[in-house]
């Protein structure tokens, strides 16, 4: 059998696990709902205000570099797993890649993308 | 003799076997032969999590002078089961108006993600889940997934608090996910192969000695990623009050907490198998499979010491300064870093021939790595002297530095 259907058991293992665990406790545990108890945790007080804030926009920058970025490794998977056979002139030429896209990372520094506020 | 060495393939053929003679097709005997060795081996691992569960609450305890949980059992070691019994009979109480469907998974799924990682992880040479050839990204991809339930649980929380916590959390996962990568493919170029088992035998000399700088940032990337102090921001107990799981209780809180432990767990163990040699130790492992599992036992319990360590050591970053340590700092000299090691390796092994796993070519690397670390510690320091001195005023910072 292939090798990705052991990952198939081990997913569906992997999940029927924690479902177990979770039906166990809802089998077990007393189940006694009152609008006290359901309501919204704010440190004891009453919630000022909607629960779904208005998302920042820097994290979707943030995640748009890191887009960047994990595709240029994924590219680089395969140059590291061949680099033993190329020899000299394969690592120059991953060099060369590697250091345009840091330009890439220099420019979003410098453009000030990489700041929380 | 052979049961010691290989114990899966008896067991696997001796059921085999039996099921054979019970007349079951050969396709259905193998299905259910591997779903049983995948249900003991994660059964194992429940078991492991409790475990993890008390040497946390001791080690902990040591941490902060005091003696923790000792009278449940010896030392306390029924605790994390009178745990788990307390977290199975509590109510599960949903938020009003949270999203159902959502908030049900996010638990489920931050647990699977962590099972499913010990698919890739090689226990002996004989016991290795799947020997897939894509062993390290799949490492990483079913990290994310973890990923994804953490934002899962934020959102469907009905809580602001909550939401900030994931998001945050989220974002630090993420950055710190780029130099992780990076210094994934090191172990990956010495090995020449992305597979976990090549990794691990390819360390006759243990990669840490050839590539330490590469160790530290994986082990740093690693904490962010498993969302521990002192990148905690999911968490922060003190800011955000439980961050995204503040809405969970009982075994859905559960299933979160035990599965970060063991998530912890189970990154002392990729960090152990990528730089420290994995279930190898001097030959034992040839001896007997069981050997080579304690190997990598004690080897991932060492990386996980080093990882509760460190988080009851240090305290937590902020926000801003943890994704400016990652963008500013850890990306660019992990990527400097791979540049290194890569030309140094093409160098010493293609232009100057000097053998792959040589004292020379071991002494070299490290140094290397060592240059690397001091130019880029020395670049930081200097950043910073920069950035305090247009703050403070050079008068200031010269009496400061001498």
């Amino acid at each position: 059998m292939s090798s990705w259907v052991y990952v198939g058991f081990f997913l569906v293992v992997g999940l029927i696990v924690p479902i177990g665990a979770i039906v166990a406790s809802w089998l077990l545990g007393p189940k006694k709902p009152n609008p006290i108890k359901q309501s919204t945790y704010e440190c004891g007080m009453e919630t000022v205000g909607d629960s779904w804030v208005q998302f920042k926009a820097q994290y979707y920058i943030f995640a748009l570099v890191f887009l960047i970025f994990d595709v240029e490794t994924v590219f680089l998977f395969p140059w590291a797993v061949k680099l033993g056979q190329l020899g000299m002139f394969a690592v120059i030429e991953g060099i060369i890649f590697i250091l345009i896209l840091i330009v890439g990372l220099v420019y979003t520094w410098r453009k000030g993308m990489l700041e929380w506020v | 003799m052979d049961f010691l060495k290989d114990p899966l393939k008896v067991a696997a053929d001796w059921l085999l076997g039996i099921l054979a003679g019970w007349g079951m097709p050969d396709l259905w005997a193998q299905v259910l032969i591997g779903f049983l060795g995948v249900f003991i081996l994660i059964s194992l691992l429940m078991v492991l999590d409790i475990l993890l569960v008390w040497i946390e609450r001791k080690v902990v305890s040591r941490f902060q002078s005091r003696i923790g949980p000792n009278r449940v059992g010896p030392f306390g070691l029924i605790q994390p089961f009178a745990d788990i019994i307390k977290l199975l009979i509590k109510e599960d109480i949903t938020p009003a108006g949270a999203d159902r469907v959502v908030y049900n998974l996010a638990p489920i799924l931050s647990m699977a993600s962590v099972l499913i990682l010990w698919a890739v992880m090689p226990l002996a040479p004989s016991i290795l889940g799947v020997d897939l050839n894509v062993g390290v990204l799949y490492i990483i991809a079913a990290g994310a997934i973890g990923t994804l339930s953490i934002i899962m649980a934020g959102w469907s929380s009905n809580n602001k608090y909550s939401l900030i916590g994931a998001f945050r959390e989220v974002a630090v996962m993420l950055s710190f996910e780029i130099p992780m990568l990076t210094v994934m493919l090191i172990p990956t170029i010495f090995a020449g192969s992305m597979g976990v088992a090549a990794i691990t035998q390819a360390q006759d000399v243990w990669f840490f000695f050839i590539a330490p700088l590469a160790a530290v940032i994986f082990l740093i990337a690693a904490i962010a990623e498993l969302g521990r102090a002192p990148f905690d921001m999911g968490e922060a107990e003190s800011e955000l009050v439980s961050g995204y799981n503040i809405e969970y209780s009982g075994m859905k809180f559960g299933m979160f907490y035990a599965g970060e432990l063991l998530h912890a767990f189970t990154f002392g163990g990729f960090w152990a198998i990528m730089f420290f040699g994995g279930y190898r130790f001097f030959g034992l492992e040839q001896v007997s499979a069981f050997l080579a599992i304690a190997v990598i036992f004690f080897k991932a319990l060492v990386g996980y010491w080093i990882i509760m360590w460190v988080r009851y050591t240090l305290l937590r970053i902020r926000i801003d300064h943890m994704l400016a340590f990652n963008w500013k700092f850890l990306t660019p000299v992990a990527f400097v870093l791979l540049m290194v090691t890569a030309f140094m390796n093409a160098l010493l092994t293609d232009t100057l021939r000097i053998e792959s796993g040589s004292v020379l070519y071991v002494a070299i690397m490290f140094l290397s790595n060592v240059l690397v670390a001091w130019i880029s510690l020395e670049t930081a320091r200097a950043y910073s002297r920069r950035a305090r001195e247009r703050v403070e005023g050079p008068k200031i910072a010269e009496a400061g530095r001498s």
